[in-house]
């Protein structure tokens, strides 16, 4: 065994202790995280794709979809996101109460939001348009009600994380998880642009 | 479709109810086996007194040693499983001649080869390599934990969950009758009414949430957590692989994720995604399920090319020869390995370019694999190789893995597949390369890092027992199927016309016996090392002259793994070290930062678990009420904002202490 002692190149020890500063990792790891969701996605979006045309002599996008209806939904939506990015302006400038003003007016969009879809929904299980009528139909029932459930989730999580910064404070946890919220918030309006093109848009001039 | 009512549904117990206990007598008693030695087991706790414990050091530990050694503990667990599923195929096949039915049902004799795959697959070779990245990883980076440690503590035990719906379904209802990836319309509503396909699939959508979750910690933590100066061309090669490893692991876990959530539409909602009628496309199905399987062989094998190559390393006394082309090597395998899927069904009936396409990338692969043999290769060329166990479960690889990787390459050609498909050739070649590969390196891991997990070697006698019934009892096993594969046996036939094919059966079941013995064997040489610990004792920390940093710590560990952190100036840290006779700092100790232990990943993944069970059996109260207590106790977790503490430096000075000891009684250990 070659015991030659060269040089060392330098210290091999960190003496000093050597902080991870808390937290470092949540926005890349919220980030990979979302990542996968978006495959998610796209898994439903694919299937859409090749589903999307099977009326099985049912209803059809022209049939069915009220395309007015379906922009208020998304201008509801991407005011959201609008508003939300207010909250996080608001947080930035250390604003608590103006954090906390703005998220509840992004909770109501979201509601809207939900509230027009499951009207949607409703309407068309009424026509006898439900998810069984064709696999375009369960196509577009899975990828849109995938998404409307991931509104669900985010508005539980902003109203959990309101009640945590009214007792809490903009403290460094919760301006990360204010942080996780808004990318998560922004990625659902991502996705929904995805969904009002490919899915109503593009369904009314198939 | 509709869903069919003849099974009686009530309120309280959905479909639940005392047809569901199997009317077989080979279940029964395999349920008083397990009843018997469930029961010794929680009396032992009991008298041991145990439980608080467990409870305290284990199952609500967030450290990544303790959940990566409950991983391998789950993934041994469940081996003997899958194990006992293998045999029982085995005996069955040789039986079935001459007129007779065998001693299994057609019934019994699909769930047993269904819960064989998909056990092997999910709740072995997944917790196994999981396991042992979760141990290893922080430690070669040089960091004190994961970068989210209560994730990984719940990943594990969202794995548990599955793996426990899956065994539970063994004596309550029945498991799947599809084949582990269970392809519609066979899987569907009207041709699977009963249970098996719904254990099937809660069993796997709860371990998979563990196992993407797990997924992007593992991730993280590689690109965050690593030492000062080790740049990403400096990250020991296991690293490597587990990162590329998990990579896959978030990029396809989704994709069956959601496929698995499509399945469940059709069964439970009647929705027409993989349906014969109403638009619905089955053959969508077989194409999702392989976009997440295909990669997922890679997400299995990449981290033992990992193993063998820090192996190969160390016990050839060199730097791994071509560490840079291992690296890019991997990270081709990784792209390539989503490019490939189609070759599971070229007979679907795709056309020849498209069969071209997936033909020749399938072919591609090889290169970069071949490229890895090479460089093994090269690092023993004139080494002076030191024979222990790990290293001979390495050389077993190389020749096994070659042999299944050509016949693989056959399997690519299309106009051969249409001729090998769905023939025993096939579960021939993926054993070849899944035992060969995947296993084989598992082994060789258990007796590498035995030592730095526990403090003391495996013995070496059992060890070698082990070894070589496994060696010749695999090729035993599979090599009669790769002969009855080519004269056109198919798979998961139950009964046979043919006498004349009953001896290569009767091979094949001898060589699972063998098989079987080294198994045995194996657990022996863990019972054999742990009462002869002391006399196997190492106490520097690196018994194996290693070259990483794991090494450079005691064995066990202590929870913060080092009390400074490493620098990295190159490749090979801890050898470095050693060659520069750099010691370990022994001032000053300041507190160390550390995540507390919580019970809250033993509750959720409870909860998930009770959910999926009541699922399966429709108990929708059950289903509602564990689903809002899932959530409600998550978001609960998130109000619990202390969730660390500090090692106080007094502590660490004592435990540096006792270290500091056991290296001065071993003056020739080095970088003491």
């Amino acid at each position: 065994m070659s015991t030659v002692h060269q040089q060392a190149p330098g210290d091999y020890w960190d003496v000093e202790p050597h902080h991870h500063h808390e937290g470092a990792s949540t926005s890349i790891g919220f980030w990979v995280y979302l990542m996968s969701d978006c495959l998610m996605f796209a898994v439903l979006f694919a299937v859409f794709g090749v589903l999307g045309g099977s009326y099985a002599a049912g209803p059809g996008p022209q049939d069915l979809f009220d395309l007015k209806l379906v922009a208020l939904n998304t201008a509801f939506l991407l005011l959201s996101s609008i508003t939300y990015g207010f909250a996080m302006l608001a947080m930035v400038r250390g604003n608590v109460r103006g954090t906390l003003g703005w998220m509840a007016v992004t909770l109501v969009f979201g509601l809207l939001f939900l509230s027009i879809e499951i009207y949607e929904f409703q309407h068309l299980i009424h026509l006898g348009a439900g998810p069984q009528r064709s696999a375009f139909l369960s196509a577009f029932f899975a990828l849109v009600g995938t998404h409307g459930l991931h509104v669900v989730f985010g508005c539980l999580w902003m109203v959990t994380l309101m009640i945590q910064v009214r007792q809490r404070g903009l403290t460094g946890a919760n301006r990360r998880r204010l942080g996780c919220l808004s990318m998560f918030w922004h990625f659902l309006d991502v996705i929904w642009i995805g969904v009002f093109t490919f899915v109503y848009l593009m369904g009314m001039v198939r | 479709m509709a869903i069919p009512t003849e099974i009686p549904t009530t309120f309280l117990l959905g479909r639940l109810d005392w047809n569901a206990v199997p009317q077989d007598p080979i279940v029964w008693a395999a349920g008083v086996v397990v009843a018997i030695g469930g029961a010794a087991v929680l009396w032992m706790l009991h008298k041991h007194r145990l439980w608080g414990w467990l409870w305290r050091e284990w199952f609500t530990s967030v450290d990544h040693k303790k959940i990566g050694i409950m991983y391998i503990v789950l993934a041994l667990v469940m081996f003997v499983r899958g194990f006992a599923d293998a045999l029982m195929m085995r005996l069955q096949q040789v039986l079935a001649f001459n007129g007779s039915e065998g001693y299994l049902n057609a019934h019994h004799y699909d769930q047993v080869f269904t819960a064989h795959g998909v056990i092997m697959i999910f709740f072995v070779a997944m917790p196994f390599v999981t396991g042992l990245m979760n141990y290893l990883v922080p430690l070669q980076i040089g960091a004190r934990d994961v970068s989210f440690p209560f994730l990984n503590n719940l990943s594990f035990w969202m794995t548990v969950g599955g793996a426990a719906l899956t065994m539970m379904s063994l004596f309550v209802g029945e498991f799947a009758q599809t084949g582990w990836l269970a392809f519609p319309p066979l899987s569907g509503i009207g041709y699977s009414p009963y249970v098996g396909v719904d254990y099937y699939i809660w069993g796997l959508q709860i371990a998979g949430v563990g196992t993407t979750l797990s997924g992007i910690n593992l991730l993280v933590t590689i690109v965050k957590m690593r030492a000062p100066g080790m740049t990403m061309m400096r990250m020991p090669i296991f690293t490597w692989t587990a990162l590329c490893t998990n990579v896959l692991i978030v990029a396809t876990f989704p994709v069956l994720t959601a496929t698995l959530v499509l399945l469940t539409l059709d069964r439970y909602v009647g929705t027409n995604f993989f349906t014969n009628d109403l638009g619905g496309n089955a053959m969508m199905y077989v194409n999702l399920i392989w976009i997440w399987g295909h990669p997922e062989v890679y997400i299995l094998i990449l981290p033992l090319f990992g193993v063998y190559s820090e192996v190969v390393a160390t016990f050839t006394g060199k730097r791994l020869f071509g560490y840079a082309s291992m690296v890019y090597a991997t990270v081709c395998i990784t792209i390539l390995s989503y490019l490939v899927w189609l070759h599971h069904f070229f007979t679907m009936g795709s056309g020849a370019s498209v069969n071209s396409f997936f033909g020749i990338t399938t072919m591609i692969i090889s290169v970069p694999t071949g490229a890895k043999i090479f460089n093994w290769l090269f690092t023993m060329y004139r080494s002076r190789i030191r024979f222990e166990l790990p290293m001979m479960w390495t050389i077993a690889f190389m020749l096994t893995f070659v042999i299944g990787g050509m016949t693989g390459v056959l399997l690519a050609v299309p106009p051969a597949d249409f001729v090998l498909h769905n023939s025993l050739f096939l579960v021939a070649h993926f054993h070849n390369v899944i035992i060969g590969g995947v296993l084989f390196g598992l082994f060789a891991a258990i007796n590498y890092w035995w030592p730095k997990a526990f403090g003391f070697r495996l013995d070496v006698f059992w060890g070698k027992v082990s070894f070589w019934f496994w060696v010749v009892g695999f090729w035993t096993a599979f090599a009669p199927l790769y002969i009855l594969g080519l004269m056109g046996v198919t798979r998961r036939m139950r009964v046979f016309d043919d006498p004349g094919l009953q001896i290569w059966f009767g091979i094949a079941a001898f060589g699972a016996v063998l098989i079987a013995i080294g198994i045995g064997a194996m657990f022996v040489q863990f019972g054999v090392s742990i009462r002869r610990r002391d006399r196997l004792r190492d106490e520097t920390g690196d018994p194996w002259d290693g070259r990483t940093l794991e090494w450079a710590t005691s064995s066990p560990p202590p929870d913060y793994n080092f009390a400074f952190t490493p620098v990295s100036h190159g490749l090979d840290t801890w050898w470095d070290m050693k060659r520069h006779g750099q010691t370990r700092p022994k001032a000053p100790y300041r507190p160390i930062h550390m995540p507390r232990n919580t019970g809250s990943g033993v509750v959720i993944a409870g909860l998930a678990t009770v959910c999926g069970f009541a699922l399966v059996w429709y108990i929708w109260w059950l289903a509602v009420l564990s689903f809002a207590g899932l959530v409600i106790g998550a978001v609960l977790h998130t109000f619990d904002y202390a969730r660390d503490y500090h090692i106080p430096a007094e502590d660490i000075r004592a435990t540096e202490a006792v270290r500091d000891r056991q290296l001065a009684a071993h003056p020739l250990a080095r970088g003491a």
